[in-house]
């Protein structure tokens, strides 16, 4: 185990502009010791791909509330793993219906948090899900 | 030992004596629930509200009467009992055919204005084929991309008699435009059209951060509205300076309170620059507050609201018209607070978020459906939201009597100390020039931020309870709500009406019309005729925002 920092990119795609929630989020994960980047809004997910390999990060976090997730999030993970980020966890938060998330999580979509989920809850998730580098 | 005020005058001395006979010996019994006791905004409430907590508030000054200075009470001598409030429930979604079905079902069951939700494409300027409004047409509102679509959504409704607010803001002169040509479509004379457009470009920068253009020349462009809708549509508010946004992203109510009174401070100072005419626009600028969950601070909000508007007209603009220094207001319940965990609870919620709303004299409101943390309203959780209101206007009796809480000691205290709260903000942000000046600083950003922060961790604490979430969950969901769904196809249909519209149109008169169009704007003329004359020959609006981006370019949010 190395004492490397998990290092998170929070990102906001689409058009919408609530950022209150990706903002608490990467406060909360900054406030638990991680590293975190905030892409700010609007990125397409060629952005957001372009960043997390950039940043070297171990996770993006995707926020979104407009109902766009079944268009951004597969693209997210598949541009990921076309640039060889293949333990890079893609996480989700907003309104997301529940029938949508087993598709999501088939697409390779590590976990969907919903309204009302504790900060500590993602912070555990990340802790434990992670994969540890050399 | 529980603290106690200090107190010199009569009442106090009541207190004192009450606290050490009465309350002492109750406390060495039983201690309290909790420590402290916190609004929603996390602010202490005291025990007990008695007269000595109201020594400094002048009824003839500072409470008064309905319909007079200071209008703590309410800008009407009558209250709702000549006129109830307008219910206005914000609806769109889907396709413009789909959404007028909506207005027209809302409409039949007894409500009585429109409120227009635009899609998050429209929302940003931008036409349903671009690429950036993949995945996003028709999903958070209706898509409306150029007058055609306009005309489909009010068709058979005849703006002449029904009131319509629009929420958009960033592209808001273009759907001022086509709303103004479809009016004219339909044989209504513009003197006779009233509604309201958002149009608050203010709080896109400080929270919603639906922007296009950067902040001076997007003000520029409200101030145009102001000016042609004073001269040309009289009855119109080309403007609702918007609380609720700023609320929705994490702020106190007192942050509310003072950033969006702020904002309408500032719009009038560029009105005033502008030389409008203060006393002729000044009375068609509206408010939006939100309604969330502590009932007592939000009525307070509200009546510290009118206070405030009414002495800083004055003060600050020398107005003595009272139609200057009358607030009005639209609320809407906090949607927000909507749990997505055992969603029906969210009907008592919006329930007693739309008493104070009332309470505190709103003159329209809307109440969120209960399914409205899952996804855009259903028709049946949409009429439940309509009959809530109907129910409180009708059964409740809180309507026959004007400001049925005022006098109230609390009530009282803390209205009085929700506007000091908000004068404490206005200094700050006078002091550094104004509100675009604070915005550019990021000042309103950070402090909503870490409102919302603090938020979040009392939630997390414990701190605030969350019914269904936080306390009394069940693993278990008693009741499955079924949720609106739109699919894909709104795009492919909504691309179809804009690719007949381009082969139909006059492309010659569009291309004249866009040039106009970049002409005012480069020679600070007001863009409102060249707007218009843009729209009647079906420019979209993706090609109308982008010739007012190639003028003014782009805002770019600085890192807060």
């Amino acid at each position: 185990m190395s004492n490397r920092k998990i290092r998170v990119l929070v990102a906001k795609p689409g058009l919408d502009g609530h950022d209150r929630g990706a903002k608490v989020i990467a406060r909360a994960l900054r406030d638990a010791g991680m590293e975190v980047i905030y892409t700010g809004l609007r990125q397409t997910p060629e952005m957001i791909a372009a960043a997390a390999l950039q940043e070297d990060v171990d996770a993006v976090g995707v926020s979104i509330l407009s109902g766009a997730h079944n268009t951004l999030c597969p693209r997210i993970v598949q541009l990921l793993r076309e640039k060889g980020m293949k333990d890079c966890l893609v996480l989700l938060g907003g309104i997301v219906p529940q029938e949508d998330l087993p598709k999501l999580k088939e697409q390779g979509v590590a976990e969907i948090f919903l309204p009302g989920t504790s900060t500590e809850d993602i912070v555990k998730f990340l802790r434990e899900n992670v994969k540890p580098r050399d | 030992m529980p603290e106690t005020k200090e107190h010199s005058s009569a009442a106090g001395e009541e207190l004192e004596r009450w606290q050490k006979e009465t309350l002492e010996p109750s406390l060495t019994k039983r201690t309290e629930r909790k420590k402290s006791f916190q609004t929603v905004s996390l602010k202490e409430v005291d025990r007990l509200y008695t007269p000595a907590d109201t020594e400094d508030i002048e009824f003839s000054t500072d409470i008064s009467f309905p319909g007079e200075f200071p209008y703590t009470r309410g800008i009407h001598p009558t209250g709702y009992r000549g006129k109830l409030w307008t219910m206005r429930q914000f609806a769109g979604f889907s396709t413009p055919e789909e959404t007028n079905a909506r207005f027209k079902y809302l409409l039949q069951q007894g409500q009585t204005g429109l409120s227009v939700a635009y899609d998050l494409p429209t929302l940003m300027g931008y036409d349903a084929d671009s690429p950036l409004s993949e995945g996003e047409v028709g999903k958070c509102g209706v898509a409306v991309s150029s007058l055609a679509d306009m005309e489909v959504l009010f068709d058979g409704i005849p703006l002449e008699e029904v009131t319509v607010s629009q929420t958009i803001n960033a592209p808001a002169s273009v759907l001022l435009a086509m709303y103004l040509v479809v009016a004219e479509k339909q044989g209504t004379n513009w003197e006779k059209i009233s509604g309201t457009l958002q149009n608050d470009i203010l709080k896109e920068y400080i929270a919603q951060k639906e922007w296009i253009y950067p902040i001076k020349p997007a003000m520029k462009l409200v101030v145009d509205t102001f000016e042609f809708c004073t001269e040309r549509v009289p009855r119109y508010n080309p403007v609702s300076v918007s609380g609720y946004h700023i609320r929705e992203a994490g702020a106190t109510a007192a942050q509310e309170l003072a950033f969006t009174l702020r904002d309408g401070i500032e719009y009038v100072s560029w009105g005033v620059d502008a030389h409008l005419d203060l006393d002729r626009f000044v009375p068609r600028m509206s408010f939006f507050f939100n309604a969330h969950n502590d009932f007592f601070e939000e009525i307070a909000k509200y009546r510290a609201a009118r206070r405030i508007w009414s002495r800083e007209m004055q003060k600050r603009f020398g107005s003595t018209n009272p139609r200057t220094l009358q607030l009005r207001f639209h609320t809407q319940t906090a949607g927000v607070s909507l749990t997505v965990q055992q969603p029906l609870n969210n009907i008592v919620r919006v329930a007693i978020q739309a008493l104070a709303g009332v309470l505190g004299g709103t003159q329209s409101l809307h109440t969120d459906a209960y399914d409205e943390a899952l996804a855009l309203p259903t028709d049946r959780a949409a009429l439940i939201a309509l009959r809530t209101q109907q129910i409180i206007a009708e059964e409740t009796g809180v309507a026959n009597t004007v400001d049925p809480l005022g006098g109230s000691y609390y009530l009282e205290s803390l209205t009085q100390k929700m506007e000091n709260e908000a004068l404490e903000y206005f200094r700050k942000i006078d002091s550094m020039g104004g509100m675009v000046a604070a915005i550019e600083k990021g000042f309103p950003q950070r402090e909503i931020q870490d409102s919302a922060y603090q938020y979040q961790k009392a939630v997390e604490r414990g701190d605030q309870i969350i019914v269904g979430v936080n306390r009394y969950a069940m693993t278990d969901e008693p009741a499955e709500v079924p949720i609106l769904v739109i699919d894909e196809s709104v795009r492919s249909h909504q691309v179809e009406r804009l690719e007949h519209t381009r082969s139909t149109r006059d492309n010659g008169a569009v291309q004249n019309g866009l040039e106009k169009l970049k002409q005012a704007a480069k020679h600070n003329e007001n863009t409102m005729p060249a707007t218009i004359e843009a729209v009647r020959a079906y420019a979209t609006l993706g090609e109308i925002c982008a010739a007012l981006r190639d003028v003014y370019g782009i805002y770019e949010e600085p890192a807060f």
